[in-house]
């Protein structure tokens, strides 16, 4: 893995080169390809849960579907990303997540711009999460809590705190901002935050200087803990502490 | 190391220690007094064999009898059982089913007189085929005993006649817990080639043109797994054997590592020099306890003779196994997922860009094989490719063992060559349909196997065959369903199972499999409607193509298979709202026949809505307006009084 190896491919039909094993999604973005996706973030290691970012794959005379978000380039390969079975797999897959995310406007999108208008099957009270381990990845891989991970499989299958409890929980908010369904809420009242589908409650950090509420205490204390920042680090609030 | 009080005098060092162990198993198999054996694997247990065995032994110990007892595995008859098989000098070997206790202390009366106990019998045998003798091994048996014919022989009992038994060679012949049997019946004696004569290289030739192909299910060629895996770049590689088995009601794996575990290991540690591995784990699923200990004491003697750890029978090979233990789920048997295990992660698939043969447990060359694959290897590498590619057919070689169940009069474990027709397992193997019924589908592969109809009865069984119509080989089950079967309803029960045992990870596979459900379950309900049969297949399609691992990717079968084939009963269920199988109680109309009727009282009492009206001598009689169709009369009643139309 020392030096850079260039792999030359085509995507529908047009040459790209990119870095070998990197993943056939974000190079296809790059080059400015539409594929749809849900589940890939590139702040986090690709899953390949969600099955929407799929395309076809030629590879030494043989082609299938796959999903592109954890597919790593080789050279020589030939990508199509809107043949007849991909478009037929997008709408079905769209039409079974709409029944789960009726609510969500990324799914809406996504499904009405495929010509999903509705779906026939029976709307689900999961509270709109399709289930992608956005969330999941982002605290485990970024914020570094693992504080949520999947609870159960098959259609029982769900994301939580373990044991419902979430003890290991920061309050930080990084899956709120990644979740594609909005479905993880984020309240402030007073100075107290709450992450609505953890059910976590934690008391902000109060800024000395100004005097507002701006991170949870928590989180503040598990960051100098864990990179060993000089308790009163967190005394200001970045405002303040930038004005200073 | 290695000192563990017993010194090192134990170890087999070379071929004459191992020709002395033989000897000592021979004497044990075959010894020079009466031995009784009961078939102890789960199966035996579930069937009672451990009440049989407790009092055999102590009716020995009351009439102080010099006569050996001993556990075995199982013969595979499993609907027999328990069977309990007498060895007597100068006697064929004689196997007696359906035992019980008090039997068992009967026999041992008749033993002592000199009898045969005939009507017990299940069969006798004469002879023993053992695959690394030329010849088969007759007994002696003393003139005088020619009322032996009345028990027919093992060869001609039909539901071994059929058979070969190469992975199950050694299951109900040996004491499991014993190496010396299992080296008596040349065990260890391919090892002792392999690391002495034979190249890496070789090996693989042998295992490649074998045309050996998987056990687990996929039938991915070994001897090709394992090239790539001794190619694949690494600083230390493993061999994993998978012994998963989560298709609810087969059993063929639990019965190899119950009945004889040396074949496994065996296989393992020839697979591993192949490979250039010297660790190995076998993941066993947590319900296999039984497997768990036999396969536990059989590493542990290995150990204890040289035969694992260090320095190999003195040849320089190092090879060392651990047992892990699976929690169960279904799709812990996956490989991705099974490695995920072992490494103690959730058991969940992961993409197989990267192949698992050259970055698999903790990223190194990994390969995995099942547990009838590796027990098959000693036979091969022993006997020799072209022994073994004279066996099957075209494209699968070999036999393959099946757990065969359901609606048929012999059920069991059954080892069979490759390209035997459908009709020869059921009708010769199996002895036909019980109660006179009419064969309609035999679901092969496991839960996402798909249902074969009677017009396809003359199918050869193989790899492709079965893919070709619409089902698969999976790990070998065999379900056979009569008439009274319905279709929808069996796909709606396997698609119930998958839909749980998915992993969850795939839109496709997760909410594929549910949604597919959802409609059999309404079709089953009266409430199917026009479409659904296209709405379930291009659900079957999007699960298929658009998943990640073979879960997903099979999960369609059942629903595809039995759309293929009994497309009519859909129909019926979704326009006429029949069932014509009459198993769909939402569908049906109860009525109670005056004329068989009893009148027992037994259905009004039962009945959760008191929809039953009659008394004592009066005929009892059901109102259709009050009737939730629950089936619950025509469950209870004695005489099977209560029609359904
Ligand atoms: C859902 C699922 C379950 C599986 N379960 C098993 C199992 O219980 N035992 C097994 O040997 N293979 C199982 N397999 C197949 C394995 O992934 C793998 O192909 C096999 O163990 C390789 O060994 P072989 O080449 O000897 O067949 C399963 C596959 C899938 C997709
Ligand atoms: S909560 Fe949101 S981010 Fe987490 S799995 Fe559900 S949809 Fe994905
Ligand atoms: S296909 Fe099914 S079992 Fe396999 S990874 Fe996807 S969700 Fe899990
Ligand atoms: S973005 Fe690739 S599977 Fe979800």
């Amino acid at each position: 893995m020392a030096d850079k190896e260039m792999v030359r491919f085509a995507i529908d039909g047009q040459e790209v080169e990119a870095e070998k094993g990197t993943m056939l999604l974000p190079v296809a973005l790059e080059y400015g390809f539409e594929i749809p996706h849900l589940c890939y973030h590139e702040a986090v290691s690709p899953y390949g849960a969600c099955r929407l970012c799929l395309v076809e794959v030629t590879k030494r005379g043989r082609t299938r579907l796959t999903t592109s978000c954890n597919y790593p380039v080789d050279e020589g390969i030939d990508v199509t990303t809107d043949s007849e079975d991909i478009q037929r797999a997008r709408r079905m897959i769209l039409e079974l997540l709409l029944a789960r995310a009726p609510h969500s406007e990324r799914i809406k999108k996504l499904a009405y711009e495929a010509g999903i208008k509705e779906t026939r099957f029976s709307l689900m009270d999961v509270g709109d999460c399709i289930l992608c381990g956005l969330c999941e990845r982002v605290c485990r891989e970024v914020v570094g809590a693992d504080a949520i991970s999947f609870i159960s499989r098959g259609d029982k299958r769900d994301v939580g705190p373990p044991f419902a409890d979430p003890i290991a929980c920061i309050a930080c908010g990084a899956c709120v901002y990644i979740c594609p369904t909005d479905c993880i809420k984020m309240e402030e009242r007073g100075d107290e935050r709450t992450i609505v589908k953890w059910n976590r409650t934690l008391k902000m950090q109060e800024c000395k200087s100004c005097g507002k509420p701006f991170a949870p205490l928590f989180q503040l204390n598990w960051i100098i803990d864990k990179v060993n920042l000089p308790k009163d680090f967190y005394d200001l609030c970045p405002v303040c502490r930038a004005g200073r | 190391m290695g000192d563990d009080g017993k010194g090192d005098g134990m170890k087999v060092r070379g071929l004459e220690d191992l020709k002395k162990l033989r000897e000592e198993g021979l004497t044990r198999i075959y010894p020079d007094q009466v031995k009784i054996t009961v078939g102890m694997a789960t199966c035996g247990i579930s069937a009672g064999a451990n009440r049989v065995y407790e009092a055999i032994r102590e009716g020995i110990e009351k009439e102080k009898l010099s006569i050996i007892l001993a556990k075995s595995g199982c013969l595979g008859f499993c609907q027999r059982e328990p069977l309990v098989d007498v060895w007597r000098p100068g006697f064929p070997r004689i196997i007696y089913e359906e035992m019980t206790p008090e039997k068992g202390v009967e026999l041992l009366g008749e033993i002592f007189n000199g009898g045969l106990k005939k009507e017990w019998a299940l069969c006798r045998m004469e002879e023993e085929v053992l695959f690394f003798e030329d010849e088969p091994l007759r007994y002696k048996i003393e003139s005088g005993l020619e009322d032996r014919d009345a028990i027919p022989l093992y060869q001609d009992v039909g539901f071994y006649r059929k058979q070969l038994k190469i992975a199950l060679r050694n299951c109900g012949y040996i004491d499991p817990e014993s190496i010396e049997d299992y080296i008596a019946r040349g065990g260890y004696f391919t090892l002792y080639k392999v690391l002495n004569e034979m190249k890496p290289e070789e090996i693989i030739e042998e295992a490649k043109r074998s045309g050996l192909r998987g056990r687990g299910g996929a039938g991915f060629p070994t001897g090709r797994k394992w090239e790539s895996c001794r190619r694949a770049e690494g600083d230390k590689r493993y061999v994993v054997c998978n012994a998963d088995e989560g298709d609810p009601g087969a059993y063929m794996d639990r019965s190899v590592l119950e009945g004889d575990p040396h074949s496994v290991l065996e296989g393992m540690l020839i697979g591993a020099y192949a490979i250039g591995a010297h660790e190995g784990y076998i993941y066993v699923r947590n319900e296999y306890p039984l497997a768990v200990k036999n396969m536990g004491t059989a590493i542990k003697k290995a150990e204890e003779m040289g035969l694992l750890g260090e320095d190999i029978l003195g040849s320089g090979f190092d090879f060392t196994i651990k047992i892990n233990r699976g929690g169960g789920a279904f799709v812990a048997g996956e490989s991705t997922a099974l490695m995920a295990s072992i490494e103690g992660y959730v058991a969940e698939p992961r993409a197989k860009h990267i192949h698992t043969v050259e970055s698999g447990l903790w990223d190194r060359p990994t390969n995995l094989n099942n547990v009838e694959t590796w027990a098959n290897v000693p036979v091969i590498v022993e006997k020799g490719a072209d022994w073994y590619n004279k066996i099957g057919t075209e494209g699968s070689k070999g036999t393959k063992i099946f757990s065969l169940v359901g609606k048929i009069n012999n059920t069991g474990l059954i080892e069979v060559p490759m390209g035997m027709t459908l009709r020869e397992v059921i009708y010769d193997i199996g002895e036909g349909i019980p109660e006179g019924k009419q064969f309609k589908a035999v679901q092969t592969g496991g839960p996402s196997g798909g249902c074969i109809p009677d017009k396809l009865l003359d199918l050869p069984v193989d790899f492709d065959e079965l893919t070709k119509v619409g089902s698969m080989m999976g790990s070998g089950g065999m379900i056979v369903m009569d008439e009274s079967t319905c279709m929808v309803d069996v796909a709606k029960y396997f698609t119930d199972f998958l839909k749980d045992e998915s992993c969850g990870k795939c839109t496709s596979c997760r909410d594929g499999t549910l949604r597919m459900y959802e409609i059999l379950d309404n079709i089953t309900k009266g409430k199917g409607k026009e479409g659904d049969i296209e709405l379930l297949e291009e659900l079957a399609w999007v699960t298929a193509e658009a998943s990640l691992c073979a879960l997903g990717q099979t999960a369609p079968n059942p629903v595809l298979s039995t759309i293929r084939y009994f497309r009519d009963e859909y129909e019926a269920h979704i326009r006429d709202k029949k069932c014509p199988a009459k198993v769909c109680n939402e569908l049906l109309t109860f009525t109670i026949d005056p004329e068989a009727c009893i009148a027992c009282l037994k259905c009004k009492k039962l009945c959760p809505v008191e929809a039953i009206t009659g008394e004592k001598k009066v005929p009892h009689e059901i109102d259709q307006s009050i009737c939730i169709k629950c089936g619950t009369c025509r469950e209870v009643c004695p005489v099977d009084a209560v029609r359904v139309e």
